[in-house]
């Protein structure tokens, strides 16, 4: 037993020290504000970097802010420390990453949300509207009364980004479908309000809504509550949240902050890490709609087919889709 | 109880040094409980916040902001006021502040931070002085209409900042940054302008603003007539009002001070660090600032002591979590309010044995008088 213990320790010194001398990647994340369990936004950075984290062996360090001056102070931290790539989750990172990154050239930072022009940054940003266009097909084709809901979180432009795709997913399945949209909030405290979020869904409902969508981080929780507690559908958002209430939701929009993250480091550690905008959408698997054992059954075999037509078709670039934020309008 | 008196020093410096202790060793026994070594974070903590250049640079840049907030609840419960209102007084005062900013943009430096600091000053001195003025003519409590004021002030920063203020591009709601000569003076450019390297931070001029306003603090509090009848006024309403002195100018006036002392944090945040108005800017600091008060037995050198120390837990803090990841920031936060509760809520826990303590060394000195 104690041989085996220590040819086991053997062997783990020699896998460790074998990945020490094949890659120098020092990975590191700094959070937003909503925390590292926000179930939403946060949370599918932290797992991109578990997953690369325990596929590579390589440890990565991450940070949660308490305040906005913490922001330019864990950035620097880690950039002094020799930690590259770093990931800033959230466009609220914008202005500290662009200040770090000047002061250091040759570390690597990643923003996930905004564009920072540097060349030592990558900058994603994710074309959200494509994936929201999919999962309104998806709710006009669901639903029985030709009435669906939007639950939005902070009303900023990034979200009505959302809200516009679904409408026009919503519009392009059936052309006479309503639309019931509605904000949470406009400051930060909307990201966590899931009471307010499911008198909003419940409002929308009793209206004649039958399947509600949210991009409200953590409100969200509520409104999918409000819906299944309904009887109807949620749409859920960000991360796979078909499991939330399995059965009454009928899918969620993917943004694959998860695959950004991992992505980043994988890079860095396999020397090809580059700097500069990554938009990410359907044709770059960025964004999407899950499908699993949860809701295989609420998708219908015509549903799935319109949905990915759909999908070949924006890929194509045989239907556009209006992207909110090239001109703070949206045409329906 | 005569013999239990303790003199001030000791009022001032032991009563908190024993909390602070009680605190810490609490700390250490949660920090085990989750399998760290407490003195490991102990020494990260303290290291971090005062073993670097950086590290006291941070904290001494939180520590501004917890004096000014401190001062604004110190001076006011002089005169018997519990001011809640420092959080949203400060707010009030980054909007007069920003308003210099944005209007003017062509100022210079010399002309543009003063009347910055003097609009941020009255707006905060006016959104406390409603509130004094509703206590002394209404008899509304102050500690509800204070704290109601940080509600109005919460609902109407985030109209100002989301449909008026808000640049037109920005995701954020807040204000374009000001023009560069509204950036209070920074100790790291001003250092690196005489050639030295020193590593960056957020500290600025306003550390020194805060100190004047600690000794303005002194000063009017034991020096000057309004100072009395604040103190009066503090010891007993009915007193100083068949004394003669007119409590609800005193109150007012109070109040206003005390708004505009709260107005420092958002010179320290809005001018000296984001240079721009921002949603949210005074992040609890004024409620911090009731502790800071409470722990410097609303006394100015106690809070200046009281805002080191937060400034460090705040600094260390962070280092802390950054250092051992299985320190979440949640922990600190347990850190923190262990520090709120032994210095603010048990602070008379100590104050018993260590009076009882230092008379026991006290008495064979006296008696040959007695």
């Amino acid at each position: 037993m104690n041989q085996f213990l220590k040819g086991l320790a053997f062997a783990a010194g020699t896998f460790a020290m074998a990945g020490a001398a094949q890659a120098q990647v020092k990975p590191a994340i700094v959070y937003d504000l909503g925390g590292k369990f926000d179930k939403s936004f946060n949370e599918a950075a932290y797992a991109g970097a578990e997953k690369f984290a325990k596929e590579s062996g390589v440890a990565y360090r991450d940070f949660e802010i308490q305040n906005d001056a913490q922001r330019e102070q864990g950035l620097r931290r880690f950039a002094r420390d020799g930690f590259s790539p770093i990931v800033a989750v959230g466009f609220s990172q914008a202005s500290a990453v662009e200040k770090v990154a000047a002061e250091f050239p040759n570390t690597q930072f990643t923003i996930i949300d905004m564009v920072v022009e540097k060349p030592n940054v990558q900058s994603i940003v994710f074309r959200e509207h494509e994936g929201s266009f999919i999962v309104g097909l998806m709710a006009a084709k669901a639903s029985k009364t030709g009435k669906v809901g939007f639950v939005g979180g902070m009303d900023i432009p990034l979200i009505r980004r959302f809200a516009c795709g679904y409408v026009q997913g919503v519009k392009f399945a059936n052309k006479g479908a309503d639309v019931f949209q509605n904000m949470t909030g406009t400051t930060g405290a909307a990201w966590n309000d899931p009471v307010k979020g499911g008198e909003l869904a419940r409002s929308q409902i009793e209206r004649g809504a039958d399947v509600v969508y949210h991009a409200a981080g953590g409100t969200g929780l509520g409104v999918l509550r409000a819906a299944a507690d309904a009887g109807k559908l949620g749409i859920g958002v960000d991360s796979n949240q078909n499991g939330l209430f399995p059965g009454k939701v009928l899918t969620s929009m993917l943004k694959r902050v998860d695959v950004a993250t991992y992505k980043s480091f994988a890079d860095a550690k396999a020397n090809s890490w580059k700097g500069g905008v990554q938009v990410l959408g359907l044709k770059e698997e960025g964004v999407g709609y899950a499908l699993d054992d949860n809701n295989k059954a609420l998708v219908s075999a015509d549903m799935k087919a319109a949905a990915d037509q759909a999908a070949a078709d924006i890929i194509a670039g045989k239907i556009s889709v209006h992207d909110y934020m090239s001109d703070s309008k949206c045409p329906m | 109880m005569s013999g239990r008196r303790l003199p001030a020093w000791a009022d001032l410096t032991l009563v908190p040094l024993a909390n602070v202790a009680a605190a810490f060793f609490v700390s250490g026994l949660v920090v085990l409980a989750i399998g760290e070594n407490p003195f490991t974070a102990m020494r990260l903590l303290v290291a971090g916040s005062l073993g670097t250049l950086e590290g006291l640079s941070f904290t001494l840049y939180y520590a501004t902001n917890f004096i000014f907030t401190g001062l604004s609840v110190a001076l006011a419960y002089r005169a018997g006021l519990f001011n809640i209102g420092a959080e949203g007084q400060a707010y009030l005062a980054g909007l007069g502040a920003a308003l210099v900013c944005l209007s003017w943009p062509g100022l210079p430096a010399v002309v543009m931070l003063p009347l910055a600091v003097i609009a941020a000053g009255v707006f905060g001195a006016l959104w406390a002085m409603a509130p004094g003025w509703l206590q002394a003519r209404r008899g509304s409590h102050i500690v509800i209409t204070t704290i109601m004021f940080n509600w109005i002030a919460t609902s109407l920063m985030a109209w100002l900042l989301v449909n008026v203020m808000r640049a037109p591009t920005s995701m954020q709601p807040e204000t374009p940054s000001f023009a560069a000569a509204a950036q209070m003076p920074k100790f790291d450019a001003l250092a690196r302008s005489f050639g030295f390297t020193v590593p960056s931070s957020p500290l600025n001029i306003s550390f020194l603003l805060a100190l004047i306003a600690a000794a303005f603090v002194w000063l009017l509090i034991w020096r000057t007539r309004l100072g009395y009848e604040i103190r009066t006024l503090g010891a007993n309403a009915s007193a100083a009002e068949y004394a003669g002195i007119n409590t609800t100018r005193v109150i007012v006036i109070t109040m206003g001070l005390s708004g505009m002392l709260a107005g420092g944090l958002a010179v320290n945040e809005v001018l000296g660090v984001q240079n721009r108005l921002l949603l949210e800017f005074t992040a609890g600091y004024g409620f911090v600032g009731i502790a800071v008060a409470l722990m410097g037995r609303a006394h100015p050198l106690g809070v200046v002591l009281a805002s080191l120390l937060f400034g460090m837990l705040y600094q260390g803090g962070a280092e802390l979590a950054f250092d051992q990841p299985r320190i979440t920031r949640d922990m600190i936060v347990v850190i923190q309010g262990l520090v709120v509760l032994f210095a603010g809520a048990l602070e008379g826990m100590f104050r018993t044995p260590i009076a009882g303590a230092i008379n026991l060394f006290r008495r064979p000195a006296e008696n040959p008088k007695a």
